[in-house]
């Protein structure tokens, strides 16, 4: 297949070595540092707000976690040696530590965070349920079925730490994959000190508005009203965390532009051409500046319940779109170009091959199945909590 | 000696281990290389370089190199006046057959020949996330294609260009200075072949080497070396419209 190129590239970059499924990567675990932070908000800082999203946003952190090292596992040329990387890292790589960073954040914060949260539920369940479902639960409860006060004063006590570990880690595990890119000083796209920051801050945007707008589809697919209180609360947290990435990002154009390096004149050509659409037109405009513009309005102006809700969806639904064009034009924007700063390549992205557009599609959808198997065994809403009246804002209108 | 069971038990498993080096056969014999007594690079003389691409089709059949890529490759420049920074480049099938006339418009024209500058602090080695790309003590930036993963970090790391994935073996793939010759005492594929000594293989830690009396009588230098990659392939007479 001949690849168009335009200018020179050297002989060996023709090809993008990196594909959309890498694109996946970055964006859903930016999903999960997000959705995670979220959950963090109503345990450590105490946003009593947002507690109905408080377990739908563990749960999702999990479900988009377990689907991370996929698209990387699908995209080696030999995926039967990646346990190597537990085996024998090679310790100054940033992509060796991949391996650790991962399963610290699975193993010793999401999934001890929810066992602990829902030990209690998951005993009670193991006692009550049949057949197979209570087997599943007994094997959940991990022997331990000791609910006393004392006991889950104790799981309370250890949740808690646990989220003051988690922060940090997801953190970490977020600002490590954009330490993947910032470090590589060969392409001038990438090397940026603020790369792992704004990393964070747009984990924190998508993960926020993922579950926003998971919480409002569910509640609304399960008949009950939406807690506009909580959602309130979401959409102003992430209207400030968007205006803090924006800012970064804006401030790394403006650094840019205004250093005007050897790779300026080549990157400036690649943005106002092929990246114009991807970048100018869908992250900075439709992804960035439309969602913040929204959510800013609800603000300043006073609007009913069922139109906040529709704006809330809106900017949700942009958000996302930005969040993915921002990691598409990060990953594919920075193999278009020539290290020679001279000429520029194209991407064809395949249909139904192993790193095909049918591929990443399949990839996006399993999270959710997942989600939606995870939701079914350790039910999220306690239905208290899902009702109206339990804080400022009234909750009329329709959901 | 009598075999008893016990004794088998215990010879079984030292056979095991002996047979997987019996299978994966001798290495080559360089009775003589010492590894610490060599530091490897190249010079380039550019305005000895006639852009015939001998040395691409010698890598290329030396090494098995698949088509389409590139372990080395020749770019033809083509500045005009004082566009410096915006020379005219082309490596039509990385220069394997040479290159069609230039039109003559008064600019300049030369060929630079390129390859893996086996960096002494290369990025790509740095990244690896399971060693498979290391440096020799003889100073040869290598791959072990049986621990490659094919994550392909490496090629994204190189600032020069050098790295591909083999669609063969879907592990990273190099310029590996004709390791398998230069330990026997031979030179490269490519050097062997050139027709005016454009390419010379160097040892740095071979006091007679003739690369020391070259580096200290001209003006030679590496590419990018802003990236601080500790390149070993030097280059003579380099414009600096060079990328």
């Amino acid at each position: 297949m001949q690849i168009p190129v335009e200018g020179f590239m050297y002989p060996n970059e023709v090809e993008l070595q990196w594909s959309v499924l890498i694109v996946l990567y970055p964006f859903i675990t930016g999903l999960v540092a997000g959705a995670f932070i979220l959950a963090s908000l109503e345990r450590v800082f105490r946003v009593e707000a947002v507690k109905p999203t408080y377990r739908l946003a563990l749960l999702t952190a999990l479900a988009f976690m377990l689907v991370a090292p996929l698209p990387l596992q699908l995209h080696l040329g030999h995926p039967e040696r990646s346990l190597e990387m537990y085996l024998t890292p090679h310790r100054s790589s940033a992509m060796a530590m991949f391996g650790f960073v991962y399963l610290w954040y699975l193993m010793a914060v999401l999934l001890l965070e929810i066992w602990l949260d829902y030990r209690h539920d998951i005993v009670v369940l193991s006692q009550t349920e049949r057949g197979w479902k209570r087997l599943v639960y007994r094997v959940l409860t991990l022997g331990s079925s000791n609910v006393s006060e004392r006991a889950l004063r104790i799981d309370e006590r250890l949740g808690y730490f646990i989220t003051l570990i988690g922060i940090p880690s997801a953190f970490l595990l977020h600002g490590y994959v954009g330490f993947i890119f910032g470090s590589v000083k060969a392409n001038p796209w990438w090397s940026s000190p603020l790369m792992p920051i704004v990393f964070i801050f747009s984990a924190m945007v998508s993960g926020i508005s993922a579950v926003m707008l998971l919480y409002m589809f569910s509640t609304r697919l399960r008949r009950r009203e939406i807690d506009m209180r909580c959602v309130d609360t979401i959409a102003r947290y992430l209207l400030y965390t968007f205006i803090i990435d924006f800012s970064l990002e804006m401030l790394d154009l403006i650094h840019r532009i205004y250093e005007a390096d050897e790779s300026f004149r080549s990157l400036d050509f690649m943005v106002h051409t092929r990246l114009w659409m991807s970048q100018v037109i869908v992250q900075i405009l439709l992804g960035t500046v439309a969602p913040i513009a929204l959510l800013g309005l609800t603000q300043f102006l006073r609007f009913s319940d069922l139109a906040r809700k529709g704006i809330y969806v809106l900017a949700g639904c942009l958000t996302m779109i930005g969040i993915f064009a921002m990691r598409w034009n990060v990953v594919i924007g920075g193999q278009l170009f020539s290290k020679s700063f001279l000429g520029y390549t194209t991407y064809k992205m395949s249909f139904a091959t192993r790193e095909g557009l049918l591929t990443a599609i399949a990839l996006m959808i399993l999270p959710f199945v997942i989600l939606w198997v995870l939701v079914k065994l350790l039910p999220p809403w306690p239905e208290s909590a899902s009702l109206p009246g339990s804080g400022a804002a009234p909750a009329h209108g329709a959901s | 000696m009598e075999i008893t069971r016990r004794r088998l038990l215990v010879l079984l498993p030292a056979a095991a281990v002996a047979w997987k080096y019996v299978l994966a056969g001798t290495p080559e014999a360089s009775p003589n290389y010492q590894l610490t007594e060599h530091w490897w690079s190249m010079l380039i003389d550019i305005p000895k370089c006639i852009g015939c691409g001998s040395c691409v089709r010698a890598c290329a059949e030396e090494n098995d190199v698949p088509q389409g890529y590139y372990r080395t490759w020749i770019e033809r420049y083509h500045v005009s006046d004082w566009r410096i920074e915006r020379p005219e480049v082309e490596s039509p099938d990385g220069g394997k057959n040479g290159f069609p006339p230039h039109a003559d418009d008064g600019g300049k024209n030369f060929f630079v020949p390129k390859l893996c500058n086996h960096c002494a602090d290369s990025p790509c080695t740095q990244v690896c996330p399971v060693g498979a790309t290391f440096i020799t003590p003889d100073g040869v930036v290598l791959v072990d294609k049986t621990y490659c993963l094919g994550c392909r970090y490496c090629i994204q790391a190189c600032p020069y260009g050098c790295r591909f994935l083999n669609p063969r073996t879907n592990t990273a793939e190099k310029c590996s200075l004709c390791y398998h010759r230069i330990t026997k005492g031979l030179t490269t594929a490519c050097c062997e072949v050139c027709p005016t000594g454009a390419r010379q293989l160097a040892d740095l830690k071979n006091p007679k080497d003739p690369i020391h009396e070259f580096l200290r009588t001209h003006a030679v230098q590496v590419l990018k070396p802003h990236m601080a990659t500790g390149a070993k392939v030097f280059y003579n007479g380099m414009d600096g419209s060079v990328r």
